[in-house]
């Protein structure tokens, strides 16, 4: 498969198998492509032919899997400044004022719903100050309701803080409501674009 | 017979030796965890090797190592250590007895911590170090410190490769264990009857400790 993505927020859409989180791990570094490349911005993250591998820590991608895996030792607060990057502008008021989590900062994470969970994930990884977020459908694990709820949150991070996203979803409303432009994939191979 | 001055000197050795496996050990056990490198499987038996080879023979090994004509022994000279029939030939090995214990139980704790965390700190920007210590430790905190536990009960008793290295000197290098099979030997069971207390409710504190640690871990899971 070969892409340029140039949109602020890029859907991949596709049903289960299709490739979509295995894209998303090889642009975050945690699975290594048996050939191809892959590059952000001209910076190369990886290439196969030059042996070159950026490691996952160096790469600045930040990645909201679908299991959001908050570090269940740590409070809320430990959790969103885990990975505050020298320098960073965004403060973390800005973050927990914006996807509304000031409230959820003392609590520890088993305390957390699902839909305060996507939040809290996002702020943390919001706050590494990344050149390019990664989402895994991120509303798979909320009911309907709640996807109401969190999806404004994402169009705010879209809007306002204007990180290029790469979104994974198999709901194609929700791909259009959020993405500029939508990879269809299937077996591995994009075989449709909307833009 | 002190007997007070030999228990203090066998939990203190003991202690001692279990700081000193930590660092390797807990280093060991990521590796064997986590690493994919040539020689895995070579490392996870020379590790556990203590374990099954007799406790005298380990001790031969180690007198071969740190003894003045041993391999290590013109280094060691240089810069000015004596380990031979010193406090510091009983660390040694009780460290190198105690080792497995930790590396296998730590080990089995780090398998079990959920590779997600390690992913999601890193793309936050943890360099593997900084994984370690923040994510995968403080998950695998039970089974590290399980490990610690048995691998002091097991300093605590070491006998074979103690008297190898280290002897049995009265007031210098003599630990329980040691002082039980000397005490026997020379008809004084009485004695010996003591520091088998001793050692028993030693044993048992360790023990206690250990299934505290595990059921606590349980319960917070």
């Amino acid at each position: 498969m070969h892409v340029q993505l140039d949109r602020p927020v890029t859907a991949l859409f596709g049903p289960s198998g299709a490739g979509k989180t295995t894209v998303l791990d090889a642009i975050a570094g945690l699975r290594r492509p048996a050939s191809g490349s892959i590059s952000i911005d001209g910076r190369v993250l990886f290439d196969r032919a030059r042996s070159v591998d950026v490691r996952t820590h160096r790469r600045h991608i930040g990645y909201v899997a679908q299991e959001v895996a908050l570090f269940p030792h740590m409070s809320v607060r430990r959790n969103v400044l885990y990975g505050r990057r020298e320098g960073q502008k965004l403060s973390l008021e800005a973050v927990a004022g914006m996807l509304e989590i000031e409230a959820l900062l003392d609590r520890s994470v088993p305390q957390l719903s699902g839909g305060e969970r996507q939040r809290v994930a996002l702020a943390r990884a919001l706050m590494s100050a990344p050149e390019l977020l990664l989402l895994d459908e991120p509303l798979a694990a909320v009911d309907v309701e709640r996807r109401r709820r969190i999806l404004p949150y994402l169009e705010r991070v879209r809007d306002d803080l204007r990180v290029p996203i790469v979104y994974v979803t198999h709901d194609p409303a929700e791909a259009r409501q959020l993405a500029n432009d939508v990879l269809v994939l299937e077996n591995g191979q994009v075989v449709g674009r909307e833009l | 017979m002190n007997a007070w001055q030999i228990t203090g000197f066998t939990i203190a050795t003991a202690g001692a030796a279990t700081l000193l496996m930590l660092p390797p050990g807990l280093l060991i056990a990521w590796l064997l965890a986590r690493g994919r490198f040539r020689g895995r499987v070579l490392l996870d038996t020379l590790v556990s090797l203590p374990l099954v080879m007799p406790p005298v023979a380990t001790g031969l090994v180690l007198l071969m190592l740190v003894a003045p004509r041993g391999l290590l022994g013109p280094v060691l000279a240089r810069f000015g250590v004596d380990i031979v029939f010193t406090w510091k030939a009983v660390v040694l090995a009780m460290t190198v007895m105690g080792l497995p214990l930790l590396v296998r139980t730590a080990r089995a704790g780090i398998e079990q911590v959920d590779r997600r965390y390690e992913d999601a700190a890193a793309t936050l920007g943890a360099g593997p170090l900084r994984v370690f210590l923040t994510v995968t430790l403080p998950l695998a905190r039970p089974a590290v410190a399980a490990g610690a536990v048995l691998g002091f009960a097991r300093a605590l008793g070491e006998f074979g490769a103690t008297i190898m290295i280290a002897g049995s000197i009265p007031g210098s290098t003599r630990t329980l264990a040691v002082a039980i099979y000397s005490l026997a030997e020379t008809g004084r069971d009485r004695d010996a009857v003591v520091l088998v207390a001793i050692s028993a409710t030693i044993a048992f504190g360790a023990l206690c400790v250990s299934n505290w640690i595990s059921s606590r871990a349980g319960l917070r899971a």
